[in-house]
């Protein structure tokens, strides 16, 4: 068993890259350093506090002491061309002129004026008697998954996925032919197929280290759960990296150096990683070109995996982003075995 | 019964690529238990040669027959690779794996191989068992290569440039690794362009130049007929304008050749102690000054030489 040339060419794989420090930095290491530098700068601090300036004048500090009652609000009392500066950078979201008209100054394509306009007129016609006639409760509730980091760490692992399928194959592969070892393979009575498989077999064994790795650091850092099953998460990373790796032969299988098989990975990934909605929503993209962008693979990934996470979606669910990253899969596989260069 | 078809032999082999010629024509037929040695200088077509051989690259036209096998697809090539052991001339093991590591994975690929232990011991790198490819010298680095063809017992080893750039005592170490495969029965082909390890290891020699088989022959028959032992080599101090001509020294007894070269004139002699006198004599006579002046038994680096007119090494 130990013998069987398939066993020895997965070992072969696998010792090569965990001695290679930089690729377990780049798998494991990079992706759980961008997750909590993403986590920490874009974690949900809720709207908090929302400044509002009053201008000096008649019935200032009236006005103010109101507003600063106000749960939510600071109110300061400045003069004009300071108010002004201040409002226009951003340092308060809105101006109150006191009088009669009660003037409201504010840039309303900001949420934050917006919502400043919203609560500081009610304050103002409260203090003019206004009386609500319905009766309302709050009841304030954190929903978890609506989070960035939520967002973000399926994401990230189906960046990750695509990462170390390309880069693992690919890269080793075209090393494998410019070192002609390749060709020294074929002068021995290898199965061709052995030795792709290899491949594949090995990146399962990993994959099973980055996405425990990634998960885990979520959960642990940032409480980031999964909603859905293990079971699906894991069937879907595992059909999402066979699918890389597949892209990985094709983007290897004609390539004689490193540095054109580089090119065309960074060709392939590129798109993908601003398209395919890791780090922000591809619904921000015109809707001309959403059927693009939905047909890429790391897209439908990336879908299914946020399904899966966010939402609790079964595998049942997800056939369209499922039979999108099988079909690129199989097809890249087929074509890469059709084209590929072996000496 | 009829006897075993020989390890190798081919006929018109022709390998054409895009704007030259590798191999124009190649007849060859390699006995059992024979050291066959293809010799010329880079470019020759030998590489491309026993890439033909090896069934890695299909020729243009020809025909090959491996122990007695044509190089067909599927499970009869696999077949006879089981029986092949093939060192590529510029192959980079994966420098990450160990000794132990990679003879196994090559051992994998073989039904009826040599246990690691065996293997390491023909080539005599025991003590580097457990170290990186990477950390190894070059001659190490040859022979585990070596290793890897030796590794699945074969009957036929092709060896492509297996000591070039090696310094001689690697180089020494590989010869009796080939000398012990030989010994215990196999056959094999191997390519250099060292006339010395031909002269060495070789039973017989195929001189290629120009993707052609110039000279064919054990190395001792090939030095023989240049007709003389000997050559003797000078220069003379003040250049061309005092320097015999090349009939002059033909007409020397004993001579047989004469090889006017860039920088020293080389004369293919039968018997030095009755051409060095006269040659001597006749520069004196011209009050020509000797700046060299050099014997050594002919090899086949002469042989080549006479037959091209050029040197192996800058050829």
């Amino acid at each position: 068993m130990r013998d069987h040339p398939l066993v020895q060419l997965t070992l072969a794989r696998m010792r090569e890259f965990y001695r290679e420090p930089e690729a377990i930095f780049w798998v494991f290491g990079f992706p759980i350093v961008l997750a909590f530098a993403l986590g920490i700068a874009f974690r949900n601090r809720g709207p908090g506090e929302l400044r509002v300036a009053v201008l000096r004048g008649a019935g200032d500090s009236v006005l103010a002491a109101a507003l600063a009652r106000a749960p939510g609000l600071t109110a300061a009392l400045l003069d004009s061309s300071e108010a002004r500066l201040q409002l226009r950078t951003g340092r308060v979201a809105l101006l109150v002129v006191p009088g009669d008209p009660v003037v409201y100054r504010y840039d309303s394509t900001r949420t934050e004026s917006r919502l400043a306009r919203l609560e500081a007129d009610a304050v103002v016609q409260r203090a003019r008697g206004r009386s609500d006639p319905a009766r309302v409760t709050d009841q304030r509730v954190t929903e978890p998954g609506s989070r960035y980091i939520d967002f973000l760490i399926p994401g990230l692992l189906g960046m990750n996925l695509m990462g170390s399928g390309l880069w693992g194959v690919g890269f080793s592969v075209v090393q494998a032919r410019t070192k002609k070892l390749l060709k020294r393979f074929m002068a021995t009575p290898m199965r061709r197929s052995h030795y792709l498989l290899s491949f594949i077999l090995s990146r399962l064994v990993f994959l099973f280290l980055e996405v425990a790795a990634l998960v885990g650091f979520g959960w642990w850092m940032f409480h980031v759960g999964v909603r859905g099953s293990f079971a699906a998460v894991a069937a879907i990373t595992v059909l999402g990296a066979l699918s890389f790796a597949g892209l990985g032969m094709l983007v290897a299988s004609r390539a004689r150096t490193v540095e054109a098989v580089s090119g065309l990975m960074n060709l392939v990934m590129l798109p993908m990683w601003i398209l395919s909605g890791t780090f922000f929503s591809y619904a921000r993209f015109p809707d001309a070109m959403q059927p693009l962008v939905k047909a890429l693979p790391l897209t439908a990934l990336n879908d299914a995996l946020r399904a899966v996470m966010i939402d609790g979606s079964r595998l049942g669910e997800l056939g369209a982003p499922l039979g999108i990253v099988t079909a690129w899969g199989l097809v890249s596989f087929v074509v890469a075995l059709q084209i590929f260069r072996w000496r | 019964m009829s006897p075993p078809a020989p390890p190798i032999r081919c006929a018109g082999l022709t390998k054409r690529y895009a704007d030259v010629i590798a191999v124009a024509g190649l007849d060859l037929t390699v006995n059992t238990r024979e050291c066959f040695g293809l010799l010329g200088p880079n470019g020759a077509g030998k590489t491309t040669t026993i890439e033909i051989l090896e069934g890695l690259t299909a020729p243009d036209r020809g025909e090959v027959e491996i122990l007695g096998m044509r190089w067909t697809r599927g499970s009869s090539t696999r077949a006879l690779r089981e029986r092949l052991g093939i060192q590529l001339q510029d192959t980079q093991l994966a420098e990450k794996l160990t000794v132990e590591e990679t003879v196994r994975l090559f051992r994998s690929f073989y039904r009826a191989a040599h246990s690691v232990e065996e293997v390491l011991g023909l080539v005599g790198l025991e003590e580097k068992r457990t170290a990186w490819v990477g950390k190894l010298s070059g001659g190490q680095k040859q022979r585990l290569a070596v290793a890897c063809a030796l590794v699945s017992r074969p009957e036929l080893l092709f060896l492509d440039e297996p000591t070039t750039g090696l310094d001689p005592q690697s180089r020494r170490q590989l010869w009796e690794v080939i000398g012990r495969f030989r010994a215990a029965g196999g056959t094999v082909l191997l390519t250099t362009h060292y006339m010395e390890e031909a002269e060495r290891l070789c039973d017989r020699v195929a001189i290629m130049d120009h993707g052609k088989v110039i000279a064919l022959g054990t190395p001792r028959s090939l030095i023989a007929s240049l007709g003389a032992e000997h050559v003797v080599e000078f220069a003379l101090a003040d250049g061309a304008a005092r320097a015999p001509s090349p009939a002059e020294l033909a007409g020397l007894p004993g001579v047989r050749a004469v090889r006017p070269g860039v920088d020293r004139t080389a004369l293919t002699v039968a018997e030095v102690h009755r051409a060095v006198p006269a040659l001597l004599g006749l520069l004196e006579r011209r009050g020509a000054e000797l700046s060299l002046l050099a014997t050594h038994h002919a090899t086949l680096e002469d042989v080549f030489v006479s037959l091209t007119g050029r040197q192996l090494r800058d050829a």
